[in-house]
């Protein structure tokens, strides 16, 4: 029972990074300049790293022959545990940026609580991938201020794009039974400890790029716990479509 | 005044026969500069159209270690990109001017990548034949006369016979895989392997800048020599992979100790070069699409900087 849960909050924090990282991944060779192509490319890699760690975990955590591949390919669209924030399309580099903002934060929010986990192999990963994160934040961040800062458009383009976004920020907060679980246990953080500091943080950065808090919005939920958008069957429909074509080969 | 300028280009002749680098501030002849935008920017573009067949497999690729490794590599190429058009940059032209060139078509980019990517095994046939074409071309290009070129194609050549490593490491995972696979594999070989031998570009005899080129130690081998030091380094590594070249009349000449191969299709080689290839059209669209929609996020970096700096100033001040 312990193994399936600690398996499913592996999946919890490995689906983000891989939904994220995937979306990302759609924008190579596409972006705005060569600069933003390779910083975005960069934390799509990045993504993909910590992916790996987590779900070779995962799959030496359920057995039965699994892979870091299989945990990440071989599921179908409702076992897959990413918040609807990362799943949502590149629409234009406001909306890339203001998606990887929102996510960012949290990330290395929980990452630094993960530092700390009492499971040592997810502390070990925390503590590897904050350091990456650390650098996300700090693009992100800078992207937001420069085109909240930069021109009427730039900033009327970022402030749509958050008065969207921002109703999928709060899933990331909402724990599912299995988080709750592992902070009981001392494996994950108490997801409510985290909002308020969240609040702050993407308050501040909002201001310094003349954006204002998006009023009261409808908060959008469901990708945790198995229910995603319309979106997420086609991003797996690429993500998995050498896997499920060739089963069973080496690569 | 005339005999000044004579007495410059030959003491210029005089510095790269006496295997002299030519730094930016150097005085060189007119010729010599833009022959040298030219191929850089053309190489930078290549670089950047690049990215596009490869970042294609982004989103498919079938692992992922795989997927890891491809998003490095063409992270490699952005990279590439960047530092070809700031060595052009060095001449005397801005990035912008020449991405506009790009864009305009009037700029050139390497044909090869107007060829599609259809299967995984393209990924390993691009990093095995295309790169592998490219190493070539770049290793006598880091002995090149002009520095910045010279020293960006040292760095640019370590990263691309990794690429060309990991490209063969794909195909050999096909070639020791399923039926599937290796069909996989013996396919994209079949429609990559005369691309590549058209990237060394025309033949000798059809090819009127070579002189020149040779003689400002901006090429040291010509089209036909590297084209049959390519051939002759592949063909080998296609045995160990037990696949077929796609080609009949290859065969090992004992008397010249290198293979002899059949005929480019020249009127193929010149279509693609006159924008008709498969992808012509959808690569240029791509990249024109990428600057259109990027253009408001370039203006609002510039104006964020710009009031940064006013700030700046109005504090000192």
């Amino acid at each position: 029972m312990e193994q399936k849960a600690l398996y499913d909050y592996l999946l919890l924090l490995g689906d983000n990074p891989t939904i994220l990282g995937q979306r990302l991944g759609e924008l190579c060779g596409h972006g705005p300049e060569l600069e933003t192509d390779i910083a975005l490319t960069n934390i799509s890699l990045d993504l993909f790293g910590q992916v790996r760690n987590y779900f070779q975990y995962a799959a030496e955590v359920i057995g039965n022959g699994a892979t870091e591949d299989s945990v990440a390919m071989l599921r179908h669209e409702h076992e897959y545990k990413n918040a609807l924030l990362v799943e949502q399309p590149n629409r234009d580099f406001a909306y890339v940026i203001c998606r990887q903002f929102l996510f960012d934060i949290f990330h290395q929010l929980l990452l630094n609580e993960l530092m700390s986990s009492k499971n040592e192999r997810i502390s070990a990963i925390a503590h590897k991938s904050v350091k990456e994160v650390d650098y996300h934040v700090d693009f992100s961040s800078t992207w937001m201020k420069r085109l909240g800062d930069g021109t009427e458009e730039s900033n009327q383009r970022l402030t749509e794009a958050m008065g969207f976004l921002w109703r999928y920020s709060m899933e990331l907060f909402k724990p599912t039974e299995t988080e709750t679980l592992m902070a009981e246990m001392g494996v994950g953080p108490d997801l409510s400890e985290l909002k308020p500091i969240y609040m702050e943080r993407v308050n501040t950065t909002l201001q310094a790029s003349k954006l204002v808090m998006p009023e009261k919005t409808t908060y959008q939920y469901g990708g945790k716990t198995g229910r995603h958008t319309e979106y997420m069957g086609y991003i797996l429909a690429e993500f998995q479509y050498m896997q499920r074509a060739y089963p069973n080969m080496k690569w | 005044m005339e005999n000044k300028s004579i007495n410059l280009e030959k003491e210029f002749q005089a510095r790269i026969d006496r295997g002299e680098n030519i730094e930016a501030k150097d005085w060189m002849p007119e010729k010599y500069r833009k022959t040298h935008i030219r191929q850089i920017s053309q190489h930078a573009h290549s670089e950047v159209v690049g990215m596009l067949p490869e970042g294609n497999w982004i989103s498919r690729a079938p692992s992922l270690r795989r997927k890891v490794a491809l998003l490095a590599k063409v992270q490699d190429e952005a990279g590439h990109g960047l530092y070809l058009y700031s060595a052009a940059e060095t001449l005397g032209i801005s990035r912008d001017e020449l991405v506009e060139q790009l864009l305009e078509g009037t700029a050139k980019y390497s044909s090869i990548f107007n060829y599609p990517t259809l299967t995984w095994a393209d990924m390993g046939a691009v990093g095995w034949l295309v790169d592998g074409a490219a190493i070539i071309n770049q290793v006598m290009l880091t002995k090149t006369s002009y520095g910045p070129y010279a020293r960006a194609m040292v760095r640019i050549c370590k990263e691309e016979s990794f690429h060309q490593r990991q490209g063969y490491e794909i195909m050999l995972a096909l070639a020791n895989g399923t039926d599937a696979q290796k069909q996989m594999a013996q396919d994209a070989l079949n429609r990559f392997w005369w691309p590549s031998l058209m990237m060394f570009g025309p033949r000798d005899e059809d090819s009127p800048n070579t002189e020149q080129s040779m003689k400002w130690k901006i090429k040291k081998k010509t089209n036909d020599e590297l084209r049959q030091q390519f051939v002759d380094q592949t063909v080998p590594q296609a045995d160990i992979l037990g696949l077929t070249i796609p080609d009949p009349d290859l065969k090992w000449n004992d008397e010249n100790g290198g293979y002899d191969f059949g005929e480019i299709d020249w009127d193929e080689f010149w279509d693609v070069v006159k924008g008709n290839g498969p992808c012509n059209r959808k690569r240029m669209e791509d990249r024109n699409n990428a600057w259109d929609n990027g253009a408001w996020v370039r203006e609002a970096a510039l104006a964020h900087a710009r009031k940064q700096a006013e700030q700046k100033i109005s504090k000192t001040a």
